[in-house]
């Protein structure tokens, strides 16, 4: 079927002669940060069309389902508004750190890495794209649960507009945390394990009050940087929020997610090149 | 335009743990050299195991070797191993990072992460699809293609963003006809037009002899013969494969048959012989007439195939080459 013998071509010249030195040939562009980060974003967002909708639900109707077994438990006050926020973050904690992890670690283990490897495009764009996707995923459920617990438990929605703070934030530290643990997992299984672990660990100590708990789980929860996220948001429920406080716990978010996306990021380039 | 010296991995001993048995070290690629020249279609042959994917990962800087060299158009990818993504293109086995997109997405995304700008990158995604007949598919999933529509789509986002040379390891797996000549004929014309190199792996001893213009045989991480399919199968020229095929067992009370025994691979009612043309001859004869006639079922002459060379060079594993 080939047709063209080697010899010729223009430039078919004896390995000999292309082996010496300083003859270097020029290399293919770079794929530069944004551009590339852009592309991943968008191909990863377009692959909740494809695979990931069922579980975007799924997300929802637990936080959703939680919400409603706490009615039974907390009597409205301080407690009904951290559940609330408890069950918006926890779908965050779903999908960005559980899903995401699940995502990296089977690509890892498939070599599905090879594909971004060999091209020229920077870890982070990969890392980033990836979890500014999953992030996405993370909107419609975080407002429609943040929506229904108001209406349930009676909540003011005046401030649910500070969701555009919390879900980036939030998302980014716990996208951050996915990735990670994604990457850095010797086996498909064992990313799978720790995601469910923290989405779990999101979901007990983020949704159950605090006040109930004892010491060492109220220190557990401090640690987890999702606990950060449900504060901001439970704190502008109140009727004179603290604006102060939000910006402080959102600002643990952000440190969170900056240090984890790097280390995320450094994850990668390892599992990348073995 | 590609030179590799020396290139060794060891894969280090796994103790065994519960359920899985422990592996001893493991050399993937024994001190492998080898020489590509610009413009042709180099292929690596060789059974499953004997190393072939180890060593384009490590010419496409995914692996580093422990020891030796390999130059790709003047750079050194065993020091900048990030730079072989700027020189070639490489498809793998696995498509799982382009599953869950469609056909087109893939190939423009790929494009994108090649470097190319967004209008660019759309262009050619078009011109590559066009090209490989991919257009009608292209708004579907590549996890809802057939295997071979799959990696034909996989194929596509290899060509978007030019490179002067494709590492394809075994780009034709589970494709149809059609979908192999539009595969070979779009690899062509990147060669007549830009004079692009092709490394391709595979284990189709076949698809070996018809595309391959250079060929080295791998066994067991070593490189242990390289030359033109022609030029391999001259090697053994002196040799004609008899096959025969009996009904039952082989007619061992035929002092003559009883003297093949010896070289005779049997497998089953099927025995396959390697030898002289006038050797073969005699065989023929004999089993063509008197009491052997009897109990023969079929038989073939054929002249030697790389599976041939690749046997009589001492290749490891007896079942020889394709795995289909």
């Amino acid at each position: 079927m080939s047709v063209v013998p080697a010899e010729a071509l223009q430039g078919g010249a004896p390995a000999v002669e292309e082996t010496g030195r300083g003859a270097a040939a020029e290399l293919g562009p770079r794929a530069r940060l944004w551009p590339s980060l852009a592309a991943v974003y968008r191909a990863q967002l377009s692959r909740a069309r494809v695979a990931r909708i069922p579980l975007l639900f799924v997300a929802t109707f637990q936080s959703i389902g939680i919400m409603i077994l706490m009615r039974g438990v907390v009597d409205g006050g301080d407690e009904a508004q951290s559940v609330v926020a408890g069950a918006s973050v926890l779908v965050v904690a779903f999908v960005a750190l559980n899903l995401l992890a699940q995502y990296f670690g089977q690509l890892r283990a498939s070599g599905g890495l090879d594909h971004y490897a060999t091209l020229p495009v920077p870890p982070a764009a990969v890392v980033l794209g990836a979890a500014g996707a999953y992030a996405s995923f993370t909107v419609p459920g975080t407002v429609v649960t943040a929506v229904f617990g108001c209406v349930l438990f009676g909540l003011p929605l005046a401030h649910l507009w500070v969701l555009v703070a919390v879900i980036p934030l939030a998302g980014a530290a716990l996208a951050g945390l996915g990735a990670a643990l994604g990457l850095l997992a010797p086996r498909p299984e064992l990313a799978t394990l720790l995601g469910q672990l923290g989405m779990s660990a999101a979901l007990l100590l983020g949704v159950l009050p605090a006040d109930r708990m004892p010491e060492v789980v109220r220190f557990a929860r401090d640690l987890l940087p999702s606990t950060y996220g449900v504060e901001a948001f439970a704190r502008t429920f109140g009727p004179h929020p603290d604006w102060a406080f939000v910006l402080g716990d959102l600002a643990v978010c952000g440190c969170v997610g900056v240090v984890s996306l790097a280390v995320a990021t450094w994850a990668y380039r390892r599992a990348a090149v073995r | 335009m590609c030179a590799v010296r020396g290139l060794t991995k060891t894969y280090p001993a796994v103790r065994g743990r519960r359920g899985t048995p422990a592996t001893p070290e493991v050399r993937a690629t024994d001190d492998v050299r080898l020489d590509i020249r610009r413009g042709e279609i180099f292929g690596l042959l060789g059974p499953n195991g004997a190393g072939k994917t180890t060593l384009v990962r490590q010419l496409t800087g995914l692996m580093r070797p422990d020891r030796g060299s390999v130059e790709i158009l003047g750079h050194d990818i065993v020091r900048h191993p990030d730079r072989a993504s700027r020189i070639l293109a490489y498809l793998g086995q696995e498509s799982t990072a382009l599953d869950e997109l469609t056909v087109s997405l893939a190939a423009e995304t790929t494009g994108r992460l090649r470097g190319l700008e967004a209008r660019k990158a759309r262009a050619e995604r078009d011109a590559v699809l066009d090209e490989l007949g991919l257009t009608p598919i292209a708004g579907r999933p590549l996890k809802k293609l057939s295997g071979g529509q799959r990696r034909l789509a996989c194929f596509a986002s290899a060509l978007v963003g030019e490179r002067p040379l494709l590492v394809l390891d075994e780009p034709t797996t589970a494709m149809d006809p059609v979908a192999r000549r539009a595969v070979w004929s779009a690899v062509d014309r990147r060669r007549a037009e830009r004079g692009t190199t092709v490394l391709l792996v595979t284990h189709n001893v076949i698809e070996a002899e018809t595309v391959l213009d250079r060929v080295a045989v791998l066994d067991q991480g070593r490189v242990i013969a390289c030359d033109t399919p022609t030029g391999l199968k001259q090697q053994v020229a002196g040799e004609v494969r008899v096959d025969l095929v009996w009904r039952e067992a082989a007619p061992l009370h035929v002092p003559e048959v009883a003297a093949l025994l010896d070289r005779a691979v049997a497998a089953g009612r099927r025995w396959t012989l390697r030898l002289a043309p006038e050797e073969a001859r005699a065989v023929v004869a004999t089993v063509t007439g008197g009491a052997a006639f009897a109990a023969l079922d079929d038989f073939t002459l054929a002249t030697p195939s790389l599976e041939d060379v690749y046997l009589a060079l001492g290749g490891a594993a007896q079942q020889g080459l394709v795995k289909a």
